[in-house]
């Protein structure tokens, strides 16, 4: 087992240096550096700096190959936690990415508990009493839910709640702590604004959990040991939670790897349509305005954070699922 | 009672003589839901390929008189209670006095009766051939007729009409997005598949690496690197391309899977000791073993390209206005104030959730019906 986590823990590696360089051609995608456009925004605004624009034409080699400028680009990262300038905030990028990412990640964490909190119990339920009224509301309520877009919901949802409370509900602090400084009143507000981020997130993801445990319940009701349990005279509850559960949560749980990146996914469009203060806004200003080091840090962090998210998964299930463990040993 | 043997005996022998095609199209037709959004698919297209006929007005026209109308209802009662034939009432304009805002009412004495096969202004069907009748209309020639079924936009364009047009698009994409990931699919994943070994590791360990990736972000990154301003067709393709970038990988998957499975049966090994070749193996007897195994995965990632441009073009990255799927209907009703004053802007929405839920009901149903193992 330990030979197994090990080895998924160093072929993290590679994979991280891929996404770099997938993250920096999106960096170079665009046609033109950024350094003409600084240069003749600088130029407009008649504050030109040659010592400036040479200065960074050094630190990022422009003009040079995609390779050495990459590499530039991962040494200032790996030496200085550097990620690059952006020039349309005049700052360094890692000064303004910092909280935005720390949120995305709180609230995709967030939701992700939640999902498992509801569609766990819903799913059991589900296979235990299939065919019932509740297992078809759950089953229709989970198929519009994957089929229906994050964005969408948000908006249907935003707009219900403005038409019933008539408030606008967007946004992830209420005006007074959102450039406060962190205390428990912020977290407070912080955690009464995060339900309905939380609920057009984890819709989808809980419908889809729902129907594969519904499934894992289901297969394994049917076995003959539940029927040897039931026969020793076990309370129902006892044969249910103990035994077919267990065991149907083992596909569940290598689920949640395959579930992350589309949590970050969906993080991205929900934040832009609720205004929240995370990733996605920020992305799609920096993309449009082509300020491409903000850019390309966001995808490659929300990428990074990803591919960690995926690596305890897999590490968790190893712990969890004795057939894994016992077969790489 | 012979009778009643002899045809059961009948029924039987066909049900062993049929091919496999026909044994799943047999198990299809008994997954209701599939069937039912088989038609809906069908029907779907339909409206996408026929759009300037189905649509009451042109998809570009402007109407200041109408800007952000409430949907029309089509009314079989009239005023004083007489049953009629369907009409739609007039819309009058009234300024709100406080807000300064327009408002539409119904005018119950002004109507006019709705007409299939309406005559219309002259337009063209795929911008070659001239019509002049729509689907469907008012009859009267009259400045104030007018059936919006669905609203008008900020612009006085009939909703309907961009959700008609607007499917091609949307529709469209889905299966060009897929016949290339098809192809690349199938040549890295049969690749994959078939030598095994270090070319297997290296198409593995690129799926994995891409389907371990936030999708929307990167899609976002790629798509804001496509040039603005160009030709429509051009913008379209390459999106296509680059959901298609991510979209190979699951087709990649089954493909590989089902090449492994297939390498060791005997039919296979019997084929190759009777001297065929390796292509002859390939497309004679494995493609057609697991060919609707592959149309049934491919039919359900049809749906995620869909959701994909439509997420693209929302958010303003992916095909830009003049051109219409529903992604870009749907970046009108991006903010909570153009919502809560129109909220039909949204349909375009449900359309997008319709056809997402019968695609994948379809899927499933062909799943089931290409599962040989599964229960009759």
């Amino acid at each position: 087992m330990t030979g197994y986590i090990v080895r998924r823990i160093l072929w993290f590696i590679p994979t991280l240096l891929a996404v770099s360089l997938v993250s920096f051609a999106i960096i170079q995608l665009p046609p033109g550096d950024y350094l003409t456009v600084l240069e003749s925004q600088m130029g407009a605004e008649g504050d030109y700096n040659p010592e400036v624009v040479a200065r960074l034409r050094e630190r990022f080699g422009f003009d040079q190959p995609f390779m050495v400028q990459y590499g530039k680009w991962m040494w200032a990262m790996l030496a200085h936690g550097d990620l690059g300038y952006s020039f349309e905030w005049r700052v360094p990028v890692s000064s303004l990415i910092g909280e935005y990412l720390a949120l995305t990640v709180i609230v995709t964490a967030a939701t992700l508990i939640a999902t498992w909190l509801i569609a766990l119990p819903i799913g059991i339920y589900s296979a235990v009493r299939p065919y019932s009224i509740f297992d078809y509301i759950a089953t229709i309520l989970g198929f519009i839910g994957k089929a229906t877009p994050n964005f969408l919901l948000a908006l249907v949802l935003m707009w219900w709640a403005f038409d019933t409370f008539g408030a606008d509900v967007s946004g992830l602090f209420s005006p007074e702590y959102a450039n406060a400084p962190w205390s428990w009143a912020k977290v407070r507000d912080l955690i009464a604004h995060m339900w309905l981020p939380l609920i057009v997130l984890g819709t989808s993801g809980a419908a889809s959990l729902i129907r594969q445990m519904r499934a894992n319940v289901l297969d394994e009701l049917q076995k003959p040991y539940v029927e040897a349990a039931r026969a020793q005279g076990l309370p129902e509850w006892k044969v249910i939670l103990r035994y077919p559960v267990r065991v149907a949560l083992n596909p569940f749980l290598s689920t949640i790897g395959s579930s992350i990146p589309e949590l970050f996914s969906g993080a991205v469009t929900t934040a832009i349509v609720l205004n929240l203060p995370m990733a996605g806004p920020m992305l799609l200003r920096a993309l449009v305005s082509q300020d491409m080091y903000l850019a390309g840090s966001f995808i490659f962090l929300l990428s990074v954070f990803t591919l960690i998210g995926t690596l305890i998964s897999d590490i968790l299930l190893t712990l969890v699922d004795p057939r894994i463990r016992f077969e790489e040993s | 009672m012979s009778n009643a043997l002899s045809h059961e005996s009948a029924a039987l022998k066909a049900y062993a003589e049929a091919s496999g095609w026909r044994l799943g199209w047999a198990k299809f037709r008994r997954h209701k839901l599939a069937v039912v959004s088989l038609y809906i698919v069908g029907l779907l297209y339909l409206l996408a390929i026929f759009a300037e006929f189905f649509s009451p007005y042109d998809y570009s026209d402007i109407n200041r008189r109408h800007v952000l109308a409430p949907p029309q209802a089509v009314y079989v009662v009239d005023a004083s209670g007489q049953f009629t034939w369907p009409h739609v009432r007039a819309l009058k304009g009234q300024r709100d006095p406080v807000t300064r805002r327009l408002n539409y009412i119904e005018d119950p004495e002004n109507t006019f009766p709705v007409r299939l096969f309406a005559p219309s202004k002259p337009y063209k069907m795929w911008g070659f051939i001239p019509l002049e009748t729509r689907f469907i209309g008012v009859s009267t020639p009259n400045r104030q007729a007018s059936i919006f079924l669905l609203g008008t936009d900020s612009l006085g364009r009939d909703v309907l009409s961009r959700i008609f047009h607007g499917a091609r698009i949307s529709l469209s994409i889905g299966l060009v997005g897929v016949a290339l990931s098809f192809v690349i699919g199938i040549i890295l994943g049969g690749m994959s598949g078939y030598f095994g070994g270090w070319v297997d590791t290296i198409v593995q360990r690129t799926i994995d690496l891409l389907q371990s990736l936030p999708t929307i972000p990167l899609w976002m990154g790629l798509a804001a690197a496509v040039p603005p301003g160009q030709d429509p067709l051009v913008t379209y393709f390459m999106i296509t391309v680059i959901l298609s970038i991510i979209g190979w990988t699951g087709i990649a998957r089954v493909v590989r899977g089902r090449f492994l499975a297939l390498r060791e049966e005997d039919f296979v090994l019997a084929a190759r000791f009777s001297g065929a070749s390796e292509m002859r193996i390939i497309l004679r007897h494995m493609v057609p073993s697991f060919a609707s195994h592959i149309i049934a995965s491919l039919t359900l990632s049809i749906p995620e390209m869909i959701l994909a441009e439509t997420a693209l073009s929302f958010l303003g990255l992916g095909l830009q206005p003049p051109a219409v799927s529903w992604g870009v209907l749907l970046k009108d009703a991006q903010s909570l104030q153009v919502i809560s004053q129109a909220p039909w802007l949204l349909v375009p929405g449900l359309a997008v959730v319709i056809t997402v839920l019968a695609f994948n009901f379809l899927g499933d149903g062909l799943r089931d019906a290409s599962d040989p193992y599964g229960k009759v």
